[in-house]
C-alpha cells in the first residue's frame, strides 16, 4: 500500500473525492500514468455517493486510458475482517434494513448481496460491517465483528490481487485500452475478475406511474 | 485570441435529464452530443430525479466520447473542461460535476464550475456572435422563467424577475395532461394550437399589470383545468385546439409583454430568449412582432440549442476562459439552489 485517504462525511462525496485522490497520488509520489487500474466501490450503499465514486474512476480512468473496475463494497469490508470464515457482512441500507452478503472467507463471498431486515439474516454467522454494529440489539451482540465501514486501500488490494491471478495474455487484454475506451471491463468481467464500474441498485426508484389527473372543481 | 489560438472547451450539462456534453473553441461549436433520458421519464408525467441521475451515469462515457469523435478531437486536445454547478436537480447535478473534476484533474487542464441560467444566455453566441452589452434575456423551460439584465455574462447577470409558482414549461406539462396530450406537453400544445384560436377562450394572465417583471402560471394552469372539467360535465366535448392556442395565447402574452417592459425600463435595444419553452413557435413569432414595434433586437437560438445542452456550458466555460476567470477548485459543490447572480463558483 502506497497511500491512502479516508474521510467519513456521507453528504459529502462530491466535493472530497477528487481533492483526496490528488492528495493520494501527490503522497504516493505517482502520477495518473504510473496507475494500471483505477477501481470503486459499486455498494450496495447510498446512490449519491456510489455514483460520485464510480463517475469519477470511470472518467478519470478515460482520460488516462486505463481500465475503471466496480468491486462490490461488501466485498471490500470481507477482505479487510480477520474474522474467519465463514461470516456475514452487514452496512447500513437505512429504512431500517441492512445491506448483507453471505462469505465463505474472506475473498469468497457466496450470496448475496441483498437487502433485507436486520431480523432476517442468517442466524449464528458472525456480523462484519456497520450493519452488525447498528443492530447489535437484533442480532446479539457476541455476533458483531470489525471493521466497521470499508477501505478504499481494501478495495484496492482486493482489485490489485485478483488482477495478479491473470496470466500475462489475459492481463495484456485487458491493459491494451484504447484512449477513452472502457471495453477491458467487459473483458475482466468475462474472464471473473473484476466487475464493471456500475453501481449496484438493490431497490427501484421511488416513483409512482400517476393516475387521471386531479380534478381542481369539487 | 482568435481563430486556431482559441482554448478548446469541454461542457457538461447535467442538471434535469439530460446528458449533454458540447465542445466549442471560442464562438465556434465543434461538437454538441445528448443523451436523453425522457422516454424513461414521460410515463411518470415528469422528470424522476433517481432515473436521471442514474441515466446520466450511463450516458456520461459514451457521450463524451461521441462528442470528441464529432470534433475529431482527442482528450488531449481539451484546453479546459466547464460544467454546470447549478441550479437543477441535486443528484443529477453530482454526476456531471463529479466527472467534471475528473476529467480537469485527469487532463491537468483548469475547471469552470458555472450557473445554468447563464450558460444559456452564453449559447446564442455560438450562433449569433458577440451579445451586446448589456443585454435582457427572457428564460422559459420546464424548471425556469426568469428575466435577466446581462451586462456581461461572464461577469454579471441580474435577475429582474422570475416565477412565483411554477415554471412556463411546467405549466405547459400541466396543461396537456388536462388535454389528454402526452409529457413533455410543450411540443404537442404547440402542434395543437396550430389548429385552434388563441382568442377562443379568454384565460387569465397572472400579474398582467402588476407593475412587476415576475411571472405566475398556476393560476392559468387551474383556470385552464376548471373550464375543461365544466365542459365535461356539461356532457359537452372539449375544443383541444382551442383550448390549447388560448392557453399558449395567455402565456406568450405575458411573457413577451414583460419582457420588452424590461427593454424599455432598462433602456435595453437587445432580447435574447432561451430555454426549451424559446422552440415555442407562436413565442417566437409574437416575439417578433412586438421587438419590431419596440424597435428592439431579438436573438433566439436555434431550437437544439435552447434546450439544455453541452454547448451552452462549454459556450459560458470559454466566455471565463476568455476574461481570464480564476478556475474553480477541485473541492467546488452542486448546488442545486445556486443563484443566477453567481455565474461561477
Ligand atoms: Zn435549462
Amino acid at each position: 500500500m502506497l497511500a491512502e485517504s479516508t474521510t467519513i462525511d456521507a453528504r459529502r462525496h462530491g466535493e472530497l473525492l477528487a481533492p483526496a485522490i490528488e492528495r493520494v497520488l501527490r503522497d504516493a509520489d505517482v502520477t495518473l500514468r504510473d496507475l494500471t487500474a483505477i477501481v470503486a466501490g459499486t455498494g450496495p450503499g447510498p446512490y449519491t455517493g456510489l455514483r460520485v465514486g464510480l463517475m469519477t474512476a470511470t472518467a478519470l480512468a478515460a482520460t488516462a486510458a486505463i481500465p475503471a473496475f466496480g468491486v462490490c463494497t461488501l466485498d471490500a469490508l470481507a477482505y479487510a475482517t480477520k474474522t474467519p470464515g465463514p461470516f456475514l457482512v452487514a452496512t447500513d441500507a437505512r429504512r431500517k434494513e441492512v445491506f448483507w452478503a453471505r462469505y465463505g472467507d474472506r475473498e469468497t463471498r457466496l450470496d448475496g448481496p441483498r437487502v433485507d431486515r436486520p431480523h432476517d439474516l442468517p442466524a449464528d454467522l458472525p456480523v462484519v460491517g456497520a450493519g452488525g454494529l447498528l443492530y447489535a440489539d437484533v442480532i446479539g451482540p457476541g455476533r458483531v465483528e470489525g471493521p466497521e465501514h470499508p477501505s478504499a486501500a481494501a478495495l484496492a488490494a482486493l482489485a490489485a490481487g485478483r488482477l495478479a491471478t491473470l496470466t500475462d495474455e489475459e492481463a495484456a487484454a485487458i491493459a491494451r485500452v484504447p484512449e477513452g475506451r472502457v471495453d477491458s471491463v467487459e473483458k475482466a468481467r468475462e474472464l471473473g475478475v473484476l466487475g464493471p464500474p456500475r453501481p449496484i441498485y438493490l431497490r427501484r426508484p421511488d416513483a409512482q406511474v400517476p393516475g387521471a389527473p386531479k380534478r381542481v372543481t369539487a | 485570441m482568435s481563430g486556431a489560438d482559441e482554448p478548446i472547451v469541454l461542457g457538461i450539462e447535467t442538471s434535469c435529464d439530460e446528458t449533454g456534453v458540447g465542445i466549442v473553441r471560442g464562438h465556434t461549436l465543434l461538437a454538441d452530443t445528448i443523451a436523453s433520458s425522457m422516454e424513461e421519464h414521460a410515463r411518470f408525467g415528469g422528470v424522476v430525479p433517481e432515473v436521471a441521475s442514474r441515466a446520466h451515469l450511463e450516458a456520461m462515457t459514451p457521450t463524451v466520447e461521441s462528442a470528441l469523435a464529432k470534433a475529431g478531437l482527442r482528450f488531449s486536445d481539451i484546453d479546459a473542461v466547464a460544467v454546470t454547478a447549478g441550479p437543477g436537480l441535486a443528484g443529477a447535478l453530482l454526476v456531471g460535476v463529479a466527472a467534471a473534476k475528473a476529467y480537469a484533474m485527469g487532463l491537468g487542464v483548469p475547471l469552470y464550475g458555472v450557473n445554468h441560467l447563464a450558460a444559456h444566455v452564453a449559447v446564442d453566441q455560438l450562433e449569433h456572435g458577440p451579445l451586446p452589452k448589456p443585454a435582457i434575456a427572457l428564460l422559459v423551460s420546464g424548471g425556469h422563467s426568469s428575466l435577466l439584465l446581462v451586462p456581461d455574462v461572464a461577469r454579471e447577470v441580474v435577475s429582474l424577475g422570475s416565477t412565483v409558482d411554477d415554471a412556463a414549461g411546467e405549466a405547459f406539462d400541466k396543461v396537456a395532461r388536462v388535454l389528454g396530450l402526452p409529457f413533455p406537453g410543450g411540443p404537442y400544445i404547440d402542434r395543437a394550437a396550430r389548429e385552434g384560436s388563441g382568442t377562443a377562450v379568454a384565460f387569465p394572465r397572472g400579474k398582467y399589470d402588476d407593475g412587476t417583471l415576475d411571472f405566475s402560471f398556476s393560476g392559468l394552469k387551474t383556470a385552464v383545468a376548471r373550464w375543461v372539467e365544466a365542459r365535461t360535465a356539461a356532457g359537452e366535448s372539449v375544443p383541444v385546439h382551442d383550448v390549447a392556442a388560448s392557453f399558449q395565447e395567455a402565456v406568450v402574452d405575458v411573457l413577451t409583454r414583460k419582457a420588452l417592459q424590461a427593454c424599455a425600463r432598462h433602456g435595453v435595444e437587445d432580447l435574447l430568449i432561451g430555454g426549451g419553452v424559446a422552440a415555442n413557435s407562436r413565442l417566437r413569432a409574437l416575439a417578433q412582432e412586438r421587438c419590431d414595434a419596440a424597435g428592439v433586437r431579438l436573438r433566439v437560438p436555434r431550437p437544439g440549442l435552447c434546450t439544455d445542452n453541452g454547448a451552452m456550458v462549454a459556450a459560458l466555460g470559454s466566455e471565463l476562459v476568455a476574461a481570464g476567470t480564476a478556475p474553480s477548485t477541485l473541492e467546488i459543490p452542486a448546488d442545486s439552489s445556486l443563484p443566477i447572480t453567481t455565474v461561477h463558483v
